[in-house]
């Protein structure tokens, strides 16, 4: 174990900051300590926070950050932001919503941008939040933004994934259908100050009607669930809840702190926690395995193999199944 | 591996109350492909440095306007020298009277910047400055 993981398992801030760009930026150190760090991992809640842009994202994750804290919990925040396609510079900007939480050393708020590649982000996001984890964060907030793929992606890292609204986003609520019921464990309305609060609700909870039970059995967080005889018997399926808040006073701050507990619970007796646990272990071990694979492969070829190789794809001389054959077999050369 | 970003705090200490500068110079900084972090009106030294930290950040970049830069400058690079991050350039931007330019060099300030100063500059002055405190 290197100097630099043992003074993030020892709690020295600056390393950890330090660590935390090593893994995002993916660095043969920052692979080591993810290595190291594993067997401390698996104790933190991670929690998402997803949506479209302004819905309170920010300021809500500062009041759910506060309500752990009073609790006890150290409570870790990341804050993901995207990246410019066009010059791949970012501006983020989450942190103006949550300076109450400054001068607790029981907190930590790292920003981070989406630097274009989804996979990439997912990777750089799952491991921030094990270091995180292996550092002692109990609480782990991660914030992202939209209903694209990046936020399933983030979703399936999660233990409990928030969905936030907003009243009078109108036609938005279409969208929300389209996938992101999918992924919500709960859904929250921000701005409950605002009027149409009572049209948002009526609006979730009738494609909530519409999506259960069905959807839960097969799919949840991107995957598969067989209820034959793995559940429990008797188990309920869990039907996400709609809380809600307005960030700005904490009101409703205890209602939804409630339904993210009773969520872990669920999670915990009904064997999904360990279920979800094992699955993204697996998913993670796969992605792993593939790109060495391919990488080390690539690695002893021939120079210049694999460029005539795809030149002759283009003139349509090989297909690509053959082409694939012919690498893996070394003949054609 | 991915490329290495350069990542600066854009902060604004003090009690002056608009932060238009900061992020017209922010969002310069995005364009020319840096990770800005944005925190906001009415940050202490302590909540800067807290938060320089927590970002790991190469470069701090602060915006007065009301004129209290010679308390809070050297306070924010004495916070900063504490916490172990020696490293981070700091930059000023707002009304900074010539006299104080001399002294503001010989603390550790790496640039100052007038409200007419051509963002390229900035950039410019920013990257050079983190190449040479990385080499
Ligand atoms: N009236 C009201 N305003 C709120 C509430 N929550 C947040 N806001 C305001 O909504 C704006 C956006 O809040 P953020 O917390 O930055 O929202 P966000 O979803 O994190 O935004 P992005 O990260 O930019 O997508 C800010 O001006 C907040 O002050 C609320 O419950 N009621
Ligand atoms: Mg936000």
């Amino acid at each position: 174990m290197t100097f630099l993981t043992q003074s993030v398992l020892s709690g020295d801030r600056l390393a950890l900051a330090r660590l935390l760009s090593q893994v995002e930026n993916d660095t043969p150190a920052g692979r080591a300590a993810l290595d190291a760090l594993f067997a401390h991992t698996g104790q933190a809640h991670l929690i998402g926070v997803t949506g479209a842009p302004g819905t309170g994202k920010s300021s809500l994750v500062n009041q759910l950050a506060l309500h752990f804290r009073r609790a006890g919990k150290r409570v870790a925040i990341v804050a993901v932001d995207p990246s410019s396609p066009f010059t791949g510079g970012a501006v983020l900007g989450d942190r103006v919503r949550m300076r109450d939480l400054a001068g607790d050393p029981g907190v930590f708020i790292r920003s981070m941008a989406s630097r274009g590649s989804l996979g990439g982000l997912a990777a750089a996001t799952a491991a921030a939040t094990q270091v995180f984890d292996a550092a002692g964060f109990e609480v782990i907030l991660i914030e992202t933004v939209g209903a694209g793929q990046s936020e399933v992606d983030i979703a399936r890292l999660a233990h409990t994934t928030l969905v936030i609204e907003a009243p009078g986003l109108g036609d938005d609520i279409q969208a929300i259908k389209a996938g992101i019921l999918e992924i919500a464990d709960l859904l929250v309305i921000n701005k409950a100050d605002h009027p149409g609060v009572e049209a948002t609700e009526r609006a979730l909870k009738t494609m909530l009607e519409l999506a259960h039970p069905v959807r839960k059995v097969f799919l949840h967080h991107g995957q598969k669930f067989e209820l034959n005889g793995e559940a429990a018997p008797g188990t309920a399926l869990w039907i996400p809840p709609v809380c809600r808040t307005v960030a700005l006073s904490g009101q409703g701050l205890p209602e939804l702190l409630e339904a993210i507990e009773r969520h872990a619970a669920h999670l915990r007796s009904s064997g999904d926690w360990a279920r979800r646990e094992r699955a993204r272990l697996e998913a993670e071990f796969d992605l792993l395995f593939q790109e060495t694979l391919v990488a080390r492969f690539l690695a002893q070829l021939p120079a210049g193999r694999l460029d005539s190789l795809l030149a002759a794809l283009q003139e349509r001389k090989l297909a690509p199944r053959a082409g694939v054959e012919q690498l893996l077999n070394g003949d054609g050369t | 591996m991915t490329e290495r970003k350069i990542r600066v705090l854009v902060a604004k200490p003090g009690l002056d109350g608009h932060d238009r500068g900061a992020k017209v110079v922010a969002r310069a900084l995005r364009d020319a492909g840096m990770e800005v972090i944005y925190t906001g009106l009415r940050q202490t030294p302590e909540m800067i440095a807290e938060a320089a930290l927590q970002e790991d950040v190469d470069v701090v970049g602060l915006s007065i306007l009301s004129g209290a830069h010679m308390a809070l400058a050297p306070r924010v690079l004495e916070l900063l020298k504490g916490n172990g991050q020696e490293n981070v350039r700091v930059f000023l931007g707002g009304i900074i009277p010539d006299e104080d330019l001399p002294r503001l060099k010989a603390l550790g300030i790496a640039g100052v910047y007038g409200p007419g100063a051509p963002t390229e500059q900035i950039v410019a002055e920013i990257r050079a400055a983190v190449s040479g405190a990385t080499e």
